[in-house]
């Protein structure tokens, strides 16, 4: 244990688990001593040889390696690790491994002991899990995730060992010493979901975001009451069966509350506490991530010390922590946890996995008997299903977003059972439960069974069950295009109808957090950049934004060119002739980008037979990869191996931008006055003019009628809205005021002169401004792509592709030229005035 | 005619209701071509209350535009704006709930039984693909310009490809679904060039009930 307390925090903790698993490899009784290297003092020596002083720690160290280097061999083969799961593959190996080291010992030299498991592999994994977990689906589901937990756990359990103890009394299982109350027991703990196991093989199955958190929100909470159940009968089984009273059930159901109670309060205490230090490590950052780890394993301990559920309490410890700690450490430290919690949980189920299969090659473990086995088997998928689809039936009265039938094949198809149950059936007494063995071996048969064969073919069934779906065919432009716009649309209008329900607790509750656990937890600096984001573009009037402007005008300078970046762009020579039209043709595009679009082989392969010619696949897979992903795609849920987060945030900060920067357009060109229409067609005269002059220009910028519709159409709008929505901003003008002041306060001191506003300044804050929140940003401005460099020295009306500021200092600033209408471009971009 | 718009609704509609005060929970009544479930409207009933942040009784667009997720959605603010037809700045709850009325699931039953001469309901496939249209196109003219393509395209793609791909791209796909060769999209092309989607699945949500 000492070496949680090493100074660097990630390798303190890899430490820990490097002794930890001293315990592992028990080697009972091989590696003999190497010589006399260790005899008696004959003087110094200048080499020595002292294997047992490393010996524990250089196996664990060296099965550790195993495993790694196993992973590795198997990446080697994309089609292997796309069919085969994994841990199916970790089993297998294990199994390979333990046969080599019988065969070399003729003894069973390693085996997963339940303090290891419990102690060391089992808390990194659920607090992985806990931490990064899409807490408002979590949430969202949790009545469907905690029926699914409780009751069906309980349903499994009872009836997969009355059933069994039922095949017994038939007398089909021969003679064995057991009773109901052992059954009961053996129900209990082959009962539950496996939150590794499940985990390890959803991952690689692409299900709905639902299906998923309830399948794996549904295995890491229903611990709590295979704990229960466990003690329980397994306490009932010691006392034997006819001195159990209802005194003792009743206490029982009791327990049942106070440990699943107590196992999430004590978490939910310990990521208080974790949230509250982090707030104040402003000077010790080096050790903050320390912190999550050490705080988060106490929470494990201190409920298993209590003989609570510790599972239950480092899960809600993740989950309460993740949004406070997020945002008070630094943005190194951040990634350290991220990784190093990846780190941790990846390897602990690599070994668990590989364990599992090491421990099953022990002779002494096992002893057969084929109608349990079978029957068990039998059992379990059975009750599974039934249990899932009658609670479904039940669910679906009050679930807006129903289960439907193929949801339900997965989450039966689904339970696997895992190290969890292992790891309990070892911890049996053989003194009380006289079949232990006949247990083991049953539950390492159900593992394998569940996560090889069930694994193995629940991607194939899932793809089966959506076989309508999978048509064939090659999607045509228009298809690809269009289906994208479709999920978004969908996506929006999710978003609308805010189908996501228990809003008004959701709104209670970020009330709460806002006014009270928020200033409690968050630093001061993270409480105020949070949140008002939106708001504050809303909430700027005309007059913020002209006295911010003339503000600035007045000092000379906006501080426009303070990031690197920008000065890329306010250097541009706007005489800089256009890249030749040569240039632009598909076959440049053709030879400059083969490299730079990773193709898809495979679809390429597909598409071989259709592709008229090369520009054409060029154009489908420029699409392919380049159209923004719809919510559902990208917004990926959880994975213990993929730390992918940073694209979908990329995407996320480039779209805000452009709406932002959009928004504000209109806004501006609302407030700051109308094109009367003969300069709007003057504008347009002009803008043909040009066009023509520069052939090279696409397609016009403006399409002829329309726009005057639209500045006609924005006029009668204004007057409207002048009447009448103008009271509204009047409330809510101190709001806005008053948070720019705030960021003002914050920034000021790095730019001395000028204003520093992020609403005017749209690319050089990404952190404030971006959609997601600012600690999660990468540090540097956003780099102006390659199109928005290349166009906007050819069109100013373009700008809605930039930021309008930056290009200030030089030329077309809208916001100044709105002072003088005669010189202004249309102020807004077509598409942002009006469908 | 436009007929590109949202369809027009039967006599037996709901009244517009542009009080300055928040409706009172009954207020509204619905008939039964309404097609959307009471249990449904209920819902998107408190929804649009939520939205409604200062009890204005309508939405603006300020107020759809506060919802995060839309700012990172692409389509979000054209999507907005299809929430405004005709330039309104008002939207009443019969005017949201006739919107989201195209993302009903449709009901293979209920279709099946559809006396052929009434008007086909909002949720309808080609009701769903002109809601899609009208996105696209801005000017109303009931084609897709290759420039409204263009713009359309500008929104979605990342900004790493450049403006002369999107343009090789634009016209690709106008060419694609354009047959009579007016280089635009009318609705029909743009309805033929999808007829192998299942838009009927893929613009539906399913608590739209």
């Amino acid at each position: 244990m000492s070496g949680r307390w090493a100074p660097g925090p990630r390798w303190g903790v890899l430490l820990a688990l490097l002794l930890a698993l001293g315990e592992l490899p028990r080697a009972r009784g091989v590696e003999e001593e190497p010589g006399g290297a260790h005899g008696e003092a004959q003087g110094f020596q200048v080499v020595t040889f002292e294997w047992h002083h490393v010996q524990d720690p250089y196996i664990i160290a060296l099965w550790i390696l195993v495993a790694s280097l196993a992973k590795i061999g198997f990446h080697l083969s994309h089609k292997v690790t796309s069919v085969v799961p994994e841990s199916a593959l970790l089993i297998v190996l294990g199994l390979v491994l333990g046969g080599i080291v019988l065969a070399a010992d003729h003894i069973a030299s390693f085996s997963l002991t339940p303090t290891v498991f419990f102690f060391y592999l089992l808390p990194p994994i659920v607090l992985d899990a806990g931490y990064f977990m899409p807490n408002r689906l979590f949430f969202g589901n949790l009545g469907t995730i905690l029926l699914y937990a409780v009751i069906g756990t309980v349903w499994n359990a009872a009836t997969t060992g009355l059933s069994l103890y039922g095949v017994f009394l038939s007398g089909l299982m021969g003679d064995l010493n057991i009773g109901l109350l052992d059954f009961l027991l053996f129900g209990s703990l082959i009962a539950a979901v496996d939150p590794v196991a499940v985990l390890a093989v959803f991952e690689e199955v692409h299900v709905n975001e639902v299906l998923f958190i309830i399948v794996f929100g549904e295995s890491l909470l229903n611990d709590a009451v295979t704990v229960v159940l466990y003690n329980v009968f397994e306490s009932f089984v010691t006392l034997g069966g006819d001195k159990v009273t209802g005194v003792d059930c009743v206490k029982g159901i009791v327990s049942f509350f106070v440990v699943s109670l107590g196992g999430t309060l004590v978490g939910i205490v310990f990521a208080f506490l974790l949230s509250l230090v982090t707030r104040f490590t402003k000077h010790v950052r080096i050790i903050e991530p320390g912190f999550v780890f050490v705080l988060s394993y106490l929470s494990y301990l201190t409920s298993e010390m209590l003989s609570l559920s510790a599972i239950l309490a480092i899960t809600f410890c993740g989950i309460c922590c993740q949004k406070y700690v997020k945002a008070n450490i630094s943005e190194q430290s951040a990634t350290t946890v991220r990784y190093t919690m990846k780190m941790l949980a990846s390897g602990a189920e690599t070994i668990i996995f590989m364990f599992l299969g090491i421990s099953a090659v022990d002779p002494l473990i096992w002893k057969w008997n084929t109608a349990f086995v079978l029957l068990t088997l039998l059992f379990i998928s059975v009750y599974r299903a039934i249990g899932v689809v009658l609670q479904t039936w039940i669910l679906n009265r009050y679930r807006m977003v129903q289960l439907e039938i193929i949801d339900q094949v997965v989450m039966s198809y689904g339970g696997l059972r895992g190290a969890v149950a292992y790891a309990l059936v070892v911890l049996l007494d053989e003194n009380k439960v006289k079949e232990k063995n006949l247990f083991v071996s049953t539950t390492i048969i159900v593992i394998f069974f569940t996560v090889i064969f069930q694994g193995l073919t629940i991607k194939p069934l899932v793809q089966w069950l959506k076989v309508k779906r999978s048509e064939q065919r090659d999607p045509k432009l228009n298809e690809k295009l269009h289906g994208r716009a479709f999920d978004h649309i969908l996506s929006a209008i999710e978003d609308i109808s805010g189908q996501i329900g228990h809003n008004y607790l959701r709104d209670k509750w970020s009330n709460f957090d806002r006014k009270f656990l928020s200033k409690i937890l968050m630093r001061r600096s993270a409480q105020k950049s949070r949140d008002r984001i939106l708001n504050v573009f809303h909430e700027l009037n005309l007059k913020d934004a002209i006295s911010y402007v003339a503000e600035g005008e007045r000092r000379g300078s906006l501080a426009f060119i303070r990031s690197p970046s920008t000065d890329n762009m306010v250097n541009v020579d706007f005489s800089t002739p256009r890249p030749s039209t040569v240039e632009a043709s598909v076959s440049y595009l053709l030879r400059e980008n083969v490299s730079a679009v990773r193709l898809d082989m495979q679809s390429l392969e597909q598409r071989r037979q259709s592709i008229r010619d090369a520009e054409d696949m060029i154009t489908h897979h420029t699409l392919q990869q380049y159209l923004y992903k719809p919510r559902q795609e990208y917004k990926h849920l959880y994975s213990r191996h993929g730390l992918t987060a940073d694209e979908d945030e990329k995407q996320d900060t480039e779209i805000f931008h452009r709406t932002m920067r959009k928004r504000l357009e209109s806004f501006k060109s609302a407030k700051l006055g109308i094109n009367p229409h003969k300069k709007a067609a003057k504008l347009l005269k002009r803008e043909r003019a040009q066009k023509r002059r520069n052939s090279s220009i696409p397609n016009g910028k403006l399409p002829m009628v329309s726009s005057l519709q639209d500045f006609t159409i924005k006029e009668k709008d204004l007057e409207l809205s002048d009447t009448e929505e103008a009271p509204n901003y009047d409330d809510e003008m101190s709001g806005g005021i008053e948070f720019l002041a705030n960021i003002g306060q914050d920034t000021a001191t790095d730019s001395p002169s000028g204003i520093d506003n992020p609403a005017f300044s749209l690319e050089e804050s990404p952190g404030i401004l971006s959609g997601v929140p600012p600690w999660l940003c990468p540090g540097e401005a956003v780099v102006p792509s390659q199109r928005a460099r290349l166009q906007i020295p050819h069109s100013p009306g373009n700008f809605h592709r930039l930021a309008p500021f930056r290009l200030s200092g030089k030329s077309v600033d809208s916001f100044l030229l709105a002072d003088g209408p005669e010189e202004q471009p249309h102020a807004a971009p077509p598409e942002s005035t009006h469908m | 005619s436009p007929s590109w718009g949202l369809p027009r609704l039967g006599p037996g509609c709901l009244a517009p209701l542009l009080s300055r005060h928040p409706l009172p929970r009954r207020a509204w009544i619905l008939s039964p071509d309404e097609e959307v479930s009471q249990a449904s409207l209920r819902r998107l009933y408190d929804r649009f209350q939520a939205l409604d942040r200062t009890g204005k009784g309508y939405l603006s667009r300020l107020d759809l535009q506060q919802i995060g997720a839309l700012a990172v959605n692409p389509l979000g603010d054209r999507i907005i704006d299809s929430f405004f037809p005709d330039g309104s700045l008002r939207l009443d709850f019969p005017g949201f709930v006739r919107v989201l009325a195209h993302f009903r699931p449709v009901d293979e039953e209920e279709e099946g039984n559809r006396d052929p001469k009434e008007p086909e309901p909002l949720n309808s496939r080609m009701n769903k693909l002109r809601f899609a249209f009208q996105l696209y196109d801005l000017d109303r003219d009931g084609k897709i310009s290759r420039h409204e393509m263009l713009q359309a395209l500008r929104l979605m793609v990342g900004v790493q490809v450049t403006e002369e791909q999107l343009e090789s791209i634009a016209d690709r796909t106008v060419q694609e679904a354009d047959e009579d060769g007016d280089g635009a999209v009318s609705f029909l092309e743009f309805a033929k060039s999808l007829e192998k989607m299942n838009i009927e699945q893929k613009m539906s949500i399913r608590i739209l009930k």
